[in-house]
């Protein structure tokens, strides 16, 4: 281990974090964190969800406050006290979520923050903007409204953004969860430009090629503590995948192997067996927004596992929806055990079979004020034997909820617990719970991954492939491709809502997927 | 009939409906200010009615109408500033609160006037007019137009203030931040709540001038409930007009021409209800939404209190 | 997202669904109620003093008029029955979500059209068919009056606080001009409809002059606490009202429900209308209109859309407004200081219920 090489104060330090302790109610998300960061160099911060990225970031961006230690600016203690403090400090952050206001112009949302009697200095911005831009070979559309943009130029937007606040620390927080492959490698040309300039940059992953890719220095963090360092001599001595094994050892314990690479068991699909799913030329209207979707055609026979890779907002939660009957189709046909659907609702679709389970669990999936037990019949309200003519049934509710918590395994204080406090793997079982629920025939999981801790995660893969075991078809849509590769049968690509391809799960799965995510031929 | 129409009457009916545009102007240009920055301000009802109370108080005891007006903006921002405080900075429902404060305003001016004045309704004199020169020599539209009280030019002159505000100031951007994606303004340095608060407040002291101006310039006394709906109108005017101040101008003068013309109705001795020119305007609104309605651009993050670091 | 969330933003704050009830939270809810209602009758005292009133000659005066006197508690009694209407009318939109700000409309075209329809009917029928007969009308006017707002909302987005907020503008003018030109009584010089005779309204109760109104009201409000709460229907319109979405993505028919929200709750008004004429006016008079729509949202929030908390609030407003009234006449205090009070009771209790958030969060979280 050689997490013991910063902890003394370095006059090179730009910004120094000491024993730092947040605590959340129900969670301490930083336990006594030490942190170094350098200019000339990418910190990444490598860790799973509830690390305590987020919870760090938000303290280094003045958002949220230490309980405990302190943070050197410079070397001088300083309490970072609102995100105007972070700034004038030199510390700039692109968020996870964009932080861009999508009724303004790129020009607008730049010159956001300016003293509010005074004209915004648009001049002034362009000149500095074209030479900032010019040194990173970056071009930017000034005059664009940002809802106009894609998701990779809002980014390049809020990278600049600092950049025209004079950062000396730039933190980019899980910044390539919204990028193709290639826009990836883009941001890490550009951050090594970015360093050369003499700037820090702490980029914050999940991902374990990237922090080895683009990374001077790794820090990782596990349940809020920092458990390792690899400092940049090490990292310059160490090929790549010495440090990605190191790196594993230090978030996962003694295994050597990376976890999540289960090896995929081998099943044997029927061939001839009829489709469950029948997806034909299906097309969506595009909206304001959201992306439509054109001639869509797919099936799924049983037990098979059929993936959607691609990149976010390329019209996945659409084609899900489309097929859960929640949004219209302008044109095609949706069979299910070879008989159309297409006319029938939601509650209609899921009495046959058709199950969504979505990925917006707290937005969509439950109503958080609700307790969990109800929020287990929230698609079958009504139903015997739950409501006998119209009215609920209490007893029949709590008895089977109980026995579905016990079954999916929910960690839940009681039964009437508002579903929005529980953790975000529980609730993902109490979905889990309602759409595998008997009857299910045909299962779309949209990104059932997602936010997860290594735990949660696993078992929710396990479950996918229960599933499929079963002999039902699954539809897995997923932006992790490890996931994909690790779980389908067949992984479909979509684009620009267009199925650009489908390739077999086979050894060149990774580059075939990889040239069609970024419209090259498979 | 051929009186009916002339150029007097025609006069009268405009010069009428400009003063009834006024306030409805002025409220709902307050209520854009709150909507744009994320507050849905129910409670201006309310601060009309402060500001039309302590602006008559103000008026008839200093005999200044312009000092009228100063305590008629400081009665509209007291009124504002509970609902900045409970509903900005602690985040209670704004329309719980926005009802609470209209009723609550509605009981205690009329409560504060009957006190002040018991039963007797004294009258302030009449306004004195700014005549425009050639202007005002236009027939029909000059003399109602153009001969107002010079109040009524610097509300007019106060639409396209705001408007150069909205596009063309740093404070317009970030109200805009505000109201849209309260987070981003946060992150770029400038305080939600500062800028929330701001909005309320400016909200408070239109909606105040508002009520002065109806009590003192259009009917020249205070009644109780003087101000009979012309705050929740403003809110009709602000959520139609999309963020844009003209419109707002447009739709008071829509109102102002129908309630002018049922006085001048009263006047002519027509047999027709008053009501029925009075549900014109609102008709004609229903009809447009009926027909091209299409979701309201709101902000996004109307009526949500905004808390720091909230996920 | 748009402004559609504030209602769900609001019911969380207010549902008291989810909660467990048990004694001590009974105590702790009671305390919390009665605790800011003391501190409101203070602060509304004061203001009292100010004007050079006794704030307690004018409490227990109230209270004589509107709760202790045999007259005052049986208006109190009688003056319930629209207001609860209106309250189970209330509950219904707010519960899903919906904020129908239009209830003074649909209260006086109920009023109106059951004004017009009973004593037209009772010449033609026997007078307690004429009064069922009036009341179907009336809510089915008051339905129908709702379906602009309702469908703009549901099939177009439109926010519903601007449509019904003109509707109620609309409302109020078209029962005036109906009053004046169509259902004016040829008999009387000034305009109003005609009288329903004191025999056909409604029965008063026993001995008293309470109206049997009183018992229609309790049952409606009664019955929707127990539809909002204990059936399939109820559940579907408080997943609507908390989380939109989750009722789409849950194959709830949105719209449909939203029509069905808007119908009942316009419903309920139109009933408190015709209940206010058929048990107590007999008519209309032309710009008659007693603004108790806007009156009765504080109640129902202040009762956290709970429907026997209703009764309790609706109660108290009687009293006070009755009390009120009466104290107007005789110690010169306008009536207008109910609203002030109440307007203060609502202020201070949800500055009370933030507190006590706030200092359960900051309990919780140095328990650990």
């Amino acid at each position: 281990m050689s997490s013991a090489s910063s902890l003394s104060v370095d006059k090179r330090d730009i910004v120094a974090l000491e024993g730092v302790t947040k605590r959340f109610p129900g969670v301490v998300a930083n336990d006594s964190v030490d942190l170094a960061i350098r200019p000339g160099e990418v910190h990444v911060l490598l860790g799973e969800n509830g690390a305590g990225k987020s919870t760090l970031i938000g303290m280094l961006s003045g958002l949220q406050q230490p309980d405990e230690g302190r943070i050197l600016v410079d070397g001088e203690p300083t309490a970072i006290t609102s995100p105007r403090h972070a700034l004038a400090l030199g510390i700039g952050t692109v968020f996870q979520h964009m932080m861009l206001v999508p009724t303004l112009t790129v020009a607008e949302n730049l010159l956001l923050g300016g003293p509010w009697w005074q004209r915004p200095k648009t001049e002034e911005l362009e000149a500095r903007v074209a030479e900032i831009t010019r040194t990173l070979g970056i071009t930017v559309k000034l005059h664009a409204r940002v809802s106009e943009l894609s998701l990779g130029e809002q980014q390049q937007v809020e990278i600049l953004r600092a950049m025209v606040r004079n950062s000396r620390l730039l933190i980019l927080d899980e910044s390539t969860s919204m990028l193709t492959p290639k826009g990836i490698d883009e941001l890490g040309a550009l951050m090594r430009r970015l360093v050369e300039q003499g700037l820090a940059i702490v980029f914050i992953t999940h991902k374990l090629k990237e922090a080895a890719a683009f990374g001077d220095r790794i820090s990782v963090l596990k349940l809020g503590r920092k458990v390792g360092e690899i400092p940049p001599e090490r990292f310059r001595a160490l090929g790549e995948q010495v440090i990605i094994s190191e790196i594993v050892e230090l978030m996962f314990g003694k295994q050597k192997d990376d976890p999540e690479a289960a090896e995929r068991p081998v099943r044997t699909i029927h061939a001839e067996a009829a489709p469950l799913l029948q997806v034909h030329d299906l097309g969506v209207a595009p909206t304001d927004d959201a992306p439509g979707l054109s001639s869509i055609s797919f099936d799924i026979r049983p037990g098979e596992l059929l993936g959607i890779a691609g990149i976010d907002g390329n019209g996945q939660k659409q084609l899900a929806e489309a097929l859960a009957g929640q949004r219209a189709t302008a044109y095609g046909s949706v069979r299910l055990q070879g008989a159309t659907i297409d006319a029938l609702s939601v509650g209609e679709r899921r009495e046959r079979g058709l199950r969504y389970l979505t990925d917006d669990r707290l937005g969509e999936g439950t109503v958080g004020t609700f307790p969990v037990s109800i929020n287990f019949f929230l698609k079958q309200v009504g139903a015997a034997p739950f409501w006998r003519r119209g009215v609920e049934q209490r007893a029949e509710i709590d008895k089977r909820a109980a026995q579905l918590v016990r079954e999916y395994d929910v960690r839940t204080p009681s039964l009437k617990t508002p579903v929005a406090r529980l953790s975000g793997g529980n609730i993902q079982k109490v979905l889990l719970a309602r759409e595998l629920a008997e009857g299910a025939k045909v299962v779309i999981f949209n990104k059932p991954t997602y936010g997860l801790d290594l735990a949660n995660t696993l078992a929710s893969r396990q479950r996918i492939r229960d599933t499929a075991a079963r002999g039902l078809a699954v539809l897995l849509i997923s932006t992790d491709l490890e996931e994909l590769l690790s779980m389908c049968d067949r992984i479909a690509v979509i684009a620009n809502g267009l199925l650009v391809g489908t390739v077999e799960n086979a050894d060149d799965a990774r580059t075939k997927i990889g040239r069609l995510m970024i419209g090259l031929a498979a | 009939m051929t009186g009916l129409f002339g150029e007097i009457f025609l006069s009268a009916l405009l010069f009428g409906a400009v003063t009834a545009a006024i306030p409805l102007l002025l409220a709902g240009l307050g209520e854009q200010m709150s909507e744009k920055a994320g507050v849905l301000n129910i409670g201006i009802e309310g601060m009309m009615l402060a500001g039309a109370y302590l602006g008559f108080v103000g008026a008839f005891y200093s005999g200044s109408l312009w000092l009228g007006f100063l305590t008629s903006a400081g009665g509209g921002i007291a009124v504002a500033l509970v609902m900045a405080l409970l509903c900005v900075r602690i985040g209670l429902n704004q329309i719980v609160i926005g009802i609470a404060l209209t009723l609550g305003l509605e009981g205690l001016t009329a409560l504060l006037h009957h006190f002040q004045f018991s039963r007797s309704y004294p009258r302030l004199p009449a306004v004195d007019v700014t005549v425009i020169p050639l202007l005002s020599d236009i027939p029909v539209i000059g003399p109602a137009l153009f001969r107002q009280h010079l109040s009524v030019y610097l509300a007019v002159a106060l639409v396209f203030a705001m408007g150069y505000v909205y596009r063309r100031t740093q404070l317009g951007l970030n109200l805009q931040a505000a109201g849209d994606k309260p987070a981003a303004l946060d992150v770029a340095g400038i305080d939600v709540v500062r800028t929330r608060t701001i909005a309320v407040l400016t909200t408070g002291a239109l909606a105040g001038l508002g009520g002065a101006f109806l009590a003192n310039v259009g009917a020249g006394l205070f009644i109780p409930f003087i101000t009979n709906g012309a705050g929740f109108l403003g809110i009709v005017l602000a959520m139609l007009a999309r963020g844009r101040p003209v419109w707002v101008l447009f739709g008071a003068l829509l109102f102002g021409v129908c309630l002018s013309l049922t006085t001048a109705m009263q006047v002519a001795g027509i047999n027709i209800p008053t009501d029925v020119i009075q549900m014109l305007p609102f008709l004609a609104v229903m009809i447009m939404l009926v027909l091209f309605g299409r979701r309201a651009s709101l902000p996004a993050a109307l009526g949500i209190p905004y808390e720091r670091g909230a996920r | 997202m748009s402004i559609d969330t504030a209602p769900s933003a609001g019911a969380t704050a207010l549902d008291a669904t989810a909660a467990v009830v048990t004694r001590r939270d009974i105590q702790h809810r009671l305390l919390m109620t009665l605790g800011p209602i003391l501190a409101a009758l203070i602060i509304a005292g004061s203001i009292l003093l100010a004007v050079g009133v006794d704030p307690l000659a004018y409490y227990s005066f109230v209270l004589k008029r509107g709760l202790l006197s045999p007259l005052g508690i049986q208006q109190t009694l009688t003056r319930m029955a629209p207001l609860l209407f209106l309250a189970a009318g209330l509950i219904v939109a707010f519960r899903a979500g919906m904020w129908n700000l239009g209830g003074d409309g649909q209260f006086l075209l109920g009023a109106v059209t059951a004004a017009a329809s009973a004593p037209a009917l009772v010449q033609v029928m026997p007078a307690w068919l004429a009064l069922i007969c009036s009341f179907v009308i009336a809510m089915l006017v008051a339905m129908i009056w709702s379906l602009v707002p309702a469908l703009l909302r549901a099939y177009q987005g439109v926010n519903e606080i601007i449509t019904t907020l003109m509707m109620t503008f609309l409302g109020t003018s078209l029962a005036n001009v109906l009053v004046k030109l169509v259902f004016r009584d040829p008999g009387t010089t000034v305009p109003q409809t005609r009288t329903l005779p004191v025999e056909d309204r409604l029965p008063r109760l026993f001995d008293t002059t309470i109206t049997s109104g009183l018992l229609l009201g309790l049952v409606a409000i009664i019955t929707v606490h127990l539809v909002m709460t204990r059936t399939a229907f109820g559940l579907k319109l408080r997943i609507v009202g908390a989380n939109p979405r989750a009722a789409i993505h849950a194959g709830l028919g949105v719209p449909k429900l939203t029509v069905a929200v808007f119908a009942i709750s316009a419903g309920l008004a139109g009933l408190a209308g015709a209940v206010d004429i058929l048990g107590v006016q007999g008519n209309v008079r032309a710009d008659w209109n007693p603004a108790y729509g806007l009156a009765v949202i504080p109640v129902v929030f202040l009762a956290r859309m709970n429907g026997f908390a209703a009764i309790g609030f609706v109660f108290l407003l009687s009293v006070l407004s009755i009390g009120g009234e009466s104290a107007a006449r005789r110690l010169g205090v306008p009536n207008h200081f109910t609203l002030v009070l109440v307007s203060i009771v609502l202020i201070v209790l949800a500055l009370a219920e933030y507190l006590d958030h706030r200092y359960n969060q900051s309990r919780r979280e140095l328990k650990r």
